[in-house]
């Protein structure tokens, strides 16, 4: 986990190429469904935007959650909640699947940062279980069956969210002014000194700053951000299951932003692709999803521990450019 | 029919049982995490597959190879730990050098291969394996009726608990394994073959695990996803006793099952949760755990 919040290594492309590589993107997200399925397109960008939500504490607060499944499915659950039984328009649905998110990530934090490293892990793990075990008892969750048929509505009462390729293009939106926010917030003072207390915690306590409550920030914010993601799927998928809050959705979440690169920007996003993908092509092949993605994982920690964008990044700068600050610098 | 608490004695102490049970098998499966974590540093992820593979493998050697409860008793926990062994000397060794979370996230994916694995081959429903005929029967205390295997499981498992805090704490291998803990470049340069402490370290750990799995298979139904259920629970075990005594993690284990019991008596929807409601309680009162030494 190398990464450099400023860059002074040459770069890669010039910044006429990274605007036509960034018009190529958007022209691609833009026609994407008039060739494919578009609500398929949709989970994909929900999972784009959980597993850059999980990357701004696991990557750049260098705090491994596994309990993100919590805050997905969580808001999953308040959305369909609020849109379904409650009536409410789709947006005060989402803010309120965000305010979930947010409030479960607060509690989270609160007991979560009181222990470091590994420890950490194990908690954000068992507190999610422990949300996994309310959602099936729970009387509104609707056990096994879930919440169903929950209505899209429409956006501020004007545009029709029935239509998915509609709801495509809203989604669209929200999750790229979600993920320039991300970029900012890494970019800024803030994200540096996550990024400082990543590195050596007891340095930065040591510089006057209390750590504890920038921790507790970052993983709430990554925890609303989530939430945004699980309430959006929800609302595209019209349901809200167990399966959402199931420790396998935090597993194969912390796998996207492995294989993609931790601590990459854009490496979450391309993670997330693929393993949206493997699950959709596994799903008809018969073949357990749980092996295969258990195999990825594992084969990505033995092989690529930068993730396939950070590892291609690399070759790419090691082969592109020559000189001395070229050299790839070994993970820690 | 006594009563305490307004609860028929007979109730109770029926929950006390189970609550041993599960406490033993917490126990069991806290102690062999806390073993590896000591030495490794690695917080083995898997542990919880292991358990399932002990008892699927258990199941096995009777269903396909006609092998009995008593030889597979001690055969189990040889594969199991030589399945370890293998691992930690082909990939999980590689990632000594590296940052924790690998080596954590190398084990979690082993964890979900395994348990889709024995999903793939053998369905997710559950396969039950029937109690030994040497220890089918029931005890009549009085009070309660007391199943006989039920019985041999805790006092087996307590054996081991003990046996291999003995083997830590008291004898010349333990003292090297600690040694090797406190530091092992030191320990290396007395001419101890440290990397074969650790496989053997963590084959042991491993095995204990299968142990669990093999003593669980005639108490619950051998199925693919009955270790990560349990080990995550154990994890929190893990979290309220702290890693840093071995003794402490049996208790803790132990403990925490019987509270888990009680609850069940007195406030049966909530009882899925006593674990982690412990939790939350030592994390804000004593952070560093129970018997906590943070590293």
């Amino acid at each position: 986990m190398a990464h450099r919040y400023k860059d002074f290594r040459p770069r890669l492309v010039s910044p006429m190429q990274s605007y036509g590589l960034l018009a190529v993107v958007a022209a691609v997200a833009v026609l994407a469904p008039l060739v494919i399925y578009p609500l398929f397109l949709v989970k994909v960008l929900c999972f784009m935007l959980f597993a850059a939500a999980l990357n701004l504490v696991v990557g750049f607060a260098g705090l491994l959650s596994l309990g993100h499944a919590a805050f997905f499915g969580g808001a999953a659950y308040a959305f369909a909640q609020a849109a379904k039984v409650w009536g409410w328009p789709f947006e005060v649905s989402i803010l309120f699947g965000v305010v979930v998110g947010a409030a479960l990530g607060f509690a989270f934090g609160l007991v979560a940062i009181r222990r470091q490293g590994i420890y950490f892990t194990m908690i954000t793990l068992a507190l999610a279980q422990m949300v996994y075990f309310l959602a099936v008892q729970a009387p509104f969750t609707g056990g096994e069956d879930g919440i169903q048929n929950v209505p899209r509505g429409s956006l501020l009462g004007l545009i029709d969210l029935r239509d998915t390729i509609t709801l495509y293009y809203v989604v669209l939106v929200i999750v790229v002014v979600c993920l320039l926010q991300i970029r900012r917030m890494v970019h800024s003072p803030f994200g540096h000194i996550l990024g400082a207390i990543r590195e050596n915690e007891t340095r930065v306590t040591s510089l006057g700053l209390n750590t504890s409550r920038y921790k507790l920030l970052a993983f709430t914010l990554s925890a609303a951000l989530s939430g945004l993601a699980g309430a959006l799927k929800a609302s595209a998928f019209q349901l809200a299951t167990l399966s959402d809050v199931s420790w396998h959705i935090s597993g194969e979440v912390v796998l996207m932003v492995l294989i993609g690169g931790i601590g990459t920007l854009s490496g979450p996003l391309f993670g997330a692709i693929f393993v949206v993908m493997i699950g959709h092509f596994l799903a008809t092949s018969g073949l357990p999803v749980s092996l295969v993605v258990g195999l990825v994982f594992m084969a990505c920690v033995m092989l690529f521990r930068r993730g396939f964008y950070g590892e291609t990044v690399e070759y790419l700068r090691t082969r592109l450019l020559s000189g001395p600050q070229a050299t790839p610098k070994a993970d820690k | 029919m006594t009563e305490l608490f307004g609860v028929p004695l007979a109730v109770l102490a029926g929950q006390v049982m189970i609550g041993l049970i599960n406490g033993s098998f917490y126990a069991l499966l806290s102690l062999g995490l806390a073993i590896i974590f000591g030495l490794l540093n690695v917080i083995n992820f898997a542990h919880g597959a292991y358990y399932m593979v002990g008892a699927f493998v258990s199941w096995g050697l009777l269903t396909y190879a006609g092998i009995g409860y008593w030889p597979s008793l001690v055969l189990t926990p040889l594969i199991v730990g030589a399945f370890g062994a293998l691992f930690e000397r082909t990939m999980l060794r590689r990632l000594y050098g590296f940052d924790h979370l690998f080596s954590l996230l190398l084990t979690f994916g082993l964890a979900l291969a395994l348990e889709g694995m024995f999903r793939w081959i053998y369905g997710a429903g559950g396969k039950s394996y029937a109690v030994p005929p040497s220890l089918t029967g029931v005890y009549n205390l009085g009070f309660m009726v007391l199943p006989i295997y039920r019985a041999w499981v805790i006092v087996a498992s307590l054996t081991v608990c003990v046996g291999t805090w003995l083997v830590i704490e008291k004898t010349s291998l333990g003292a090297r394994l600690r040694a090797a803990t406190e530091n092992p470049s030191l320990v290396t340069a007395f001419g101890i073959n440290v990397p074969l402490i650790l496989t053997l370290t963590y084959a042991a750990g491993v095995g204990l695990a299968g142990l669990a799995g093999a003593m669980a298979a005639p108490i619950y139904q051998v199925s693919p996803n009955m270790g990560s259920s349990l080990i995550i629970i154990v994890f929190a075990v893990v979290v309220i006793g702290g890693m840093g005594s071995i003794m402490g993690s049996i208790l803790t284990g132990l403990m925490l099952g019987v509270l888990e019991g009680l609850t069940k008596v007195f406030f049966p929807t909530a009882s899925a949760l006593t674990v982690f409601i412990v939790m939350i309680l030592v994390l804000l009162l004593r952070p560093a755990g129970l018997f906590g030494k943070d590293k």
